[in-house]
C-alpha cells in the first residue's frame, strides 16, 4: 500500500511539472501578449508606454526564463499575481474554487442520489416500462445541450413564472436560501446530464452483473430479488460505475463553463477561460494545475475504491 | 435587388446571436401548451416556434401561464402547478427591488480588472468608477467640454491658463485649476491639491503600472497654491490644453503608504484592489461598497459627495457576459436596465426592440467608435487608389445599415463622426454606383472580365483577402455582404478570419494582413489620429512593430497637418485644417469608412435622466440626475 501510494505520488509530480510546463509553453505560443489586448482597448496607448509595461511585466523576457522564474517561486509557495483579477492567485482562485463546488457538488450529489437508484433499478427490470422510461428520459438528458437548456429553465423559472433568479449569486452573501435560490437553476441545468449518464452506467452494469452465473446461484437458493440485487449484485456492479464517478469527481473543481456563462456565475470554469484569454499566466496556470491534481487525485481515489470494493484486486498484486 | 442582401434568409434571422433558439428568449413567443401538444400529436422532438406568425402572441405574464398549464396532461400540470404553489416562498426576495424602485441593478457584460484609476484602461472600470469618482473636466452630451469637479474652466481668453516657455525652451501651458467647495473623499478627508501631486508622482513613475502614462509624461509639475486651488504645467501647448479628462486622483492619505513602500509593487499593494469597499478611496456620488469578483459591484451614496443627491439608495452592477442570459435577466427583472457602453449589440437590440419595445425604451446613440476596412498599402492592387475609390463605390453602404442595423448606425464617410464639430458635411462622399466602380477600375486596368471576375493586362485576378476577427457575429454578417458586392463588379474579396487575439495580437500588430482588415477604432471629440495616421507610426520590424498606422499610409501633407492641428489654438484656423485633412482622407482612403457604431441603451420606462454620450464619457458621469420617472 505505501510503495503503491508513493509510486503514484511520483508519478503525480511528474505530471505535474509536465503539465506546468505544457500550459505555459501554450500560452506562450499564443499570439499576442497583455499589452496588445491594452493597446486594443486603448489605441493612444504609445509605443513607448507598451514597452514599458512589457517590461514592468517580464514580459520581454524568453518565456523560458519566465518559466524558471515562475518554478522557482511556486516551489516556495508563491504562486504570484493574477493580473486580471488584480490580487495573488490563491486569493483570485478561492472564491470561485467555492462557488463551483456549491455548484458542481450539488449537481453530482443529485446525479448520484438520482442517476444511480434509476440505473439500479432500470438494471433489475430490463426491457421493463421502467427500464423503457429510464432509457428514454437518460438519452434525453445526454442529448439536450446544456446551454440550451439553461436557456430553457431561465425562460420558464425566472422570466415566466418569475420564481427564481435568472442567475448570478446573491448579493450580500444572502442567507442559505437566497444561496440555494440563486444555485436551482444551474445545478437543475447540469444535474439533468449527470443524472443521465450516471442511469446509463448504473443500468449497463447492473443488467451486465445480473448475468453472471453467481446471481444464478443466489437466485436458485432461493434469494429474494431485492436480495439479489442489492446483496449480491450491487456491489460488482458499482465496481465500474465507481471509476467513472471518480473521473466525474475531478470535474467538481474545474468548473462549467457554458453554464456558468449563461448563469452569469463565477466559478473556475469562467476563471480558467478568462484567465487564457487574457493571457493572465499565473492565474490560468494555476487553476488548470490545481485541475490537473485532483483529477489525478480522482484516479487514485478510483484504484482505492476499486481495492475496497472487489477483493479479487489487491494493491500488491498492482506492485508486482 | 432583394429584399435583403444575403438571398433568400432573412437578415433577422442571421443576425440573431443564438440562431434558432433565440426566439426561446422571447416569453411572448414561448408557448408552452402548443409546444407540449405539438409534440404529443407529431411524436417527435418538440420544435419551439412562435406561436402566431402573424405576431399575434399570447398574454404575457402569470395568467397567460396558468391558461397553459389547462392544455397539458395532468401529470405536468401537477407539476406546475406545484412549482406555482411554492413561488411565494422563493418569489418574495425577488420582487422587493422592483416594487421599492429606490435600487438601480444595471446589467453589463464585462468585469473590470482593477479599480485602480490609472492602472490599465478599461471601460468596465470606467463605467462602474464615473458613479464613485469624477475626472477634473469632460465632454457633456452635446460634445463641449465642462468642468466636472472644478469651478470655471480654465482658458487662455479667461486667464486660468497661461502659455509659458518650459525649461527646455519649448512652449508649455500652465492651467490652474479650483476644486468644487467641499470636496471630500468618502472618509471625510477634503480632496487637496497635495492629492493631485500624489497623483502626478504615482502616474510618472516607470514601475507602478500605469498604463498609459502620455499624459504624465506631458504633466511635468503641479504648483499647489492653496488647498482647492493647483497650477498643471504642460510642456506643450496644444489645442485641448484645458481639457484633463485622463487623470485619476488618488487619496495621498490612503495610497502614499502602500506605494513608498515599494512602488514597483503598488500596483498589487493599491487599497483600489485589497481594500475596495474603503470609503476614502471615492469622492463621487457614489461609492463602491461590495465586490464580488466576476459577479457584481454594489453602490451606495456617498454621504460626502457636495453635489446632487443621488436618488437611488443602492446601484449593483451586475456581470451577465452572455447577451442571451443578459437579455432574460432583464426580462425576469433580475437587473432593470443594460448598459449601452457595455450591453447588447445594435443588431441584438433591433431585435430586443420589436419583441419587447413597449416594457423598455431602447436607446440608439451613435458614437465614435469607426468601424471600417484597413487596406495594407503594400499590397499592389490596393495601393492603387483608383481602386479602393472605386471599391467603396461598389458598396452599398446605406442598404447595410438599414437592413442590419435599423438605421441606428450612420454611414461613415470619413473617420471624423458627423456629431463632432470638426466634421466637413461637405467631404466627398461615395454612394452606392456600381457603373462609377467599374469605369475606376476599368482605368486602374482591371478591365478584362473573366470567370465572373476582373483580370488585368497581366492577366492577374483582382483579388484579396478580407479579415477580421472570427465570431463576431455583426462583422461576419457585413463582411458577407461587402463580398457579395464586390463580386458584383467582378472583385474577389477572400474571406479569412481569426480569433481576436490573433487578429489583433499578431495579424493587425504586424501588418501581415495581405488585404483588407476589418476593425473598429475608439477616438474621443476632436481626437487628433497621429498614432492612426503619421507616418512616423507605421509599426515595423525595426521599431519592433510600434505604432498603430497598420495600413502604412505616408503622406507629407496629411503628416503636416496633423502636426499642425495639434497646436492650433483658434478654433476657426483648426475648423480649416480639419477640413483639409478630411479632404485628404476622403481622397486618399488610407482606410474605407463603413459606419459609427451605436451604444444601445436599454432601459425600464420608468427610468428618467440618462442620457448617453456617445464617447469616451460614459452616462454614469451624471448618475445624479437618474431617477425614477413619475
Amino acid at each position: 500500500m505505501t510503495r503503491f501510494l508513493a509510486t503514484r505520488a511520483l508519478q503525480s509530480a511528474l505530471v505535474l511539472a509536465v503539465m506546468s510546463f505544457a500550459v505555459y509553453g501554450l500560452m506562450g505560443l499564443m499570439p499576442g501578449d497583455p499589452i496588445d489586448l491594452m493597446i486594443a482597448a486603448d489605441p493612444k496607448l504609445t509605443p513607448e508606454d507598451a514597452n514599458r509595461l512589457r517590461a514592468l511585466h517580464g514580459l520581454n523576457r524568453p518565456i523560458l526564463a519566465r518559466y524558471a522564474d515562475w518554478l522557482w517561486l511556486a516551489l516556495q509557495g508563491d504562486f504570484g499575481y493574477s493580473r486580471l483579477m488584480s490580487r495573488p492567485v490563491p486569493d483570485a482562485i478561492g472564491p470561485a474554487l467555492l462557488n463551483t463546488l456549491k455548484l458542481m457538488g450539488a449537481a453530482f450529489a443529485l446525479a448520484l442520489l438520482i442517476g444511480l437508484p434509476a440505473g439500479m433499478l432500470a438494471g433489475a427490470r430490463p426491457r421493463s416500462r421502467l427500464d423503457y422510461a429510464v432509457n428514454a428520459l437518460a438519452f434525453a438528458g445526454i442529448s439536450i445541450p446544456s446551454f440550451w437548456l439553461g436557456i430553457l429553465l431561465i425562460i420558464v423559472f425566472a422570466v415566466l413564472l418569475g420564481v427564481l433568479p435568472a442567475g448570478g449569486v446573491a448579493i450580500g452573501g444572502g442567507g442559505w436560501t437566497e444561496t440555494l435560490r440563486h444555485l436551482a437553476l444551474p445545478v437543475a441545468t447540469l444535474a439533468v446530464a449527470g443524472i443521465a449518464g450516471q442511469a446509463r452506467y448504473m443500468r449497463a452494469a447492473m443488467a451486465e452483473t445480473l448475468r453472471q452465473d453467481y446471481i444464478r446461484t443466489a437466485r436458485a437458493k432461493g434469494a429474494g430479488e431485492t436480495r439479489v440485487v442489492l446483496g449480491h449484485a450491487l456491489r460488482n456492479a458499482l465496481i465500474p460505475v465507481a471509476t467513472v464517478i471518480a473521473l466525474d469527481f475531478g470535474a467538481l473543481f474545474s468548473g462549467a463553463l457554458v453554464t456558468e456563462t449563461i448563469f452569469a456565475y463565477p466559478g473556475m470554469g469562467r476563471l480558467i477561460y478568462d484567465a487564457v484569454m487574457g493571457n493572465d499566466f499565473n492565474l490560468a496556470l494555476v487553476a488548470l494545475l490545481f485541475a490537473t491534481l485532483i483529477t489525478l487525485v480522482a484516479n487514485l481515489l478510483a484504484d482505492v475504491t476499486y481495492v475496497a470494493l472487489d477483493p479479487r484486486v489487491s494493491f500488491e498484486e498492482r506492485d508486482a | 435587388m432583394p429584399t435583403n442582401a444575403y438571398g433568400n434568409i432573412p437578415v433577422s434571422s442571421r443576425i440573431n446571436r443564438l440562431g434558432a433558439f433565440y426566439p426561446l428568449l422571447t416569453a411572448r413567443w414561448l408557448g408552452l401548451g402548443r409546444v407540449w401538444a405539438r409534440f404529443r400529436t407529431s411524436g417527435t422532438t418538440p420544435v419551439l416556434l412562435p406561436r402566431d406568425r402573424a405576431g399575434h402572441g399570447p398574454a404575457v405574464g402569470r395568467e397567460a401561464v396558468g391558461a397553459t398549464i389547462k392544455t397539458m396532461p395532468f401529470s405536468l400540470a401537477r407539476v406546475l402547478a406545484g412549482l406555482l404553489a411554492l413561488a411565494p416562498v422563493f418569489a418574495l426576495p425577488l420582487a422587493k427591488p422592483a416594487e421599492a424602485k429606490d435600487e438601480l441593478v444595471i446589467g453589463m457584460t464585462q468585469f473590470p480588472a482593477t479599480f485602480h484609476p490609472s492602472i490599465d484602461s478599461m471601460l468596465a472600470k470606467t463605467y462602474v468608477l464615473s458613479m464613485a469618482r469624477r475626472p477634473l473636466t469632460m465632454h457633456d452630451a452635446r460634445w463641449e467640454l465642462g468642468c466636472m469637479i472644478c469651478v470655471s474652466l480654465p482658458t487662455i481668453e479667461n486667464g486660468g491658463a497661461v502659455p509659458e516657455t518650459i525649461p527646455d525652451g519649448k512652449k508649455g501651458v500652465a492651467v490652474t485649476f479650483t476644486f468644487r467647495p467641499g470636496l471630500k473623499w468618502g472618509d471625510g478627508t477634503p480632496l487637496t491639491s497635495r492629492d493631485v501631486a500624489f497623483t502626478l508622482e504615482v502616474g510618472r513613475h516607470p514601475q507602478t503600472g500605469v498604463s498609459n502614462q502620455e499624459f504624465y509624461r506631458s504633466l511635468y509639475k503641479v504648483d499647489a497654491k492653496s488647498d482647492d486651488t493647483f497650477t498643471l504645467h504642460f510642456d506643450k501647448l496644444t489645442f485641448d490644453y484645458n481639457a484633463v479628462n485622463d487623470m485619476g486622483l488618488l487619496p495621498v492619505h490612503l495610497e502614499e503608504k502602500p506605494f513608498r513602500a515599494d512602488p514597483a509593487a503598488y500596483k498589487n499593494r493599491t487599497l483600489y484592489d485589497t481594500d475596495t469597499a474603503n470609503p476614502g478611496l471615492y469622492y463621487g456620488p457614489y461609492r463602491i461598497a461590495e465586490v464580488t469578483a466576476g459577479s457584481h459591484v454594489v453602490l451606495v451614496p456617498n454621504d460626502t459627495w457636495p453635489g446632487a443627491k443621488p436618488r437611488f439608495k443602492r446601484v449593483v452592477v451586475r456581470v451577465i457576459e452572455n447577451t442571451a442570459a443578459l437579455e432574460a435577466n432583464l426580462l425576469s427583472g433580475a437587473i432593470d436596465m443594460i448598459a449601452g457602453e457595455l450591453g447588447l449589440t445594435v443588431d441584438q437590440a433591433v431585435a430586443f426592440a420589436k419583441r419587447h419595445g413597449e416594457r423598455f425604451n431602447v436607446i440608439f446613440k451613435p458614437s465614435l467608435v469607426y468601424e471600417h476596412l484597413e487596406p495594407n498599402l503594400e499590397n499592389p492592387i490596393l495601393r492603387d487608389k483608383r481602386v479602393r475609390q472605386a471599391l467603396l463605390h461598389a458598396l452599398d453602404r446605406e442598404t447595410i445599415v438599414q437592413q442590419l442595423f435599423a438605421g441606428h448606425q450612420p454611414v461613415a464617410h470619413t473617420g471624423v463622426n458627423p456629431l463632432d464639430w470638426i466634421h466637413n458635411p461637405e467631404v466627398r462622399k461615395y454612394p452606392y454606383d456600381p457603373k462609377r466602380a467599374a469605369a475606376l477600375l476599368d482605368e486602374a486596368g482591371w478591365s478584362v472580365m473573366r470567370g465572373g471576375f476582373r483580370h488585368n493586362a497581366k492577366g492577374e485576378r483582382l483579388s484579396f483577402e478580407l479579415a477580421t476577427t472570427a465570431g463576431n457575429r455583426t462583422r461576419e454578417a457585413v463582411q458577407q455582404v461587402l463580398q457579395s458586392q464586390w463580386r458584383a463588379v467582378g472583385a474577389d474579396a477572400r474571406i479569412k478570419n481569426q480569433p481576436a487575439r490573433v487578429f489583433f495580437g499578431e495579424t493587425v500588430r504586424k501588418r501581415t494582413f495581405p488585404g483588407f482588415a476589418m476593425f473598429a477604432w475608439y477616438s474621443a471629440p476632436e481626437n487628433v489620429p497621429r498614432t492612426i495616421l503619421h507616418s512616423s507610426h507605421i509599426p515595423t520590424e525595426a521599431n519592433n512593430f510600434a505604432g498603430q498606422n497598420y495600413t502604412g499610409y505616408a503622406n507629407p501633407e496629411m503628416d503636416r497637418l496633423i502636426d499642425a492641428i495639434e497646436v492650433e489654438l483658434n478654433r476657426e484656423k483648426r475648423r480649416a485644417l480639419w477640413k483639409r485633412f478630411q479632404d485628404i482622407y476622403a481622397e486618399d482612403l488610407p482606410s474605407l469608412p463603413l459606419f459609427f457604431r451605436a451604444d444601445a441603451f436599454v432601459l425600464p420606462k420608468w427610468l428618467a435622466g440618462v442620457e448617453p454620450t456617445g464617447h469616451q464619457g460614459v452616462s454614469t458621469l451624471w448618475i445624479e440626475n437618474w431617477r425614477v420617472q413619475k
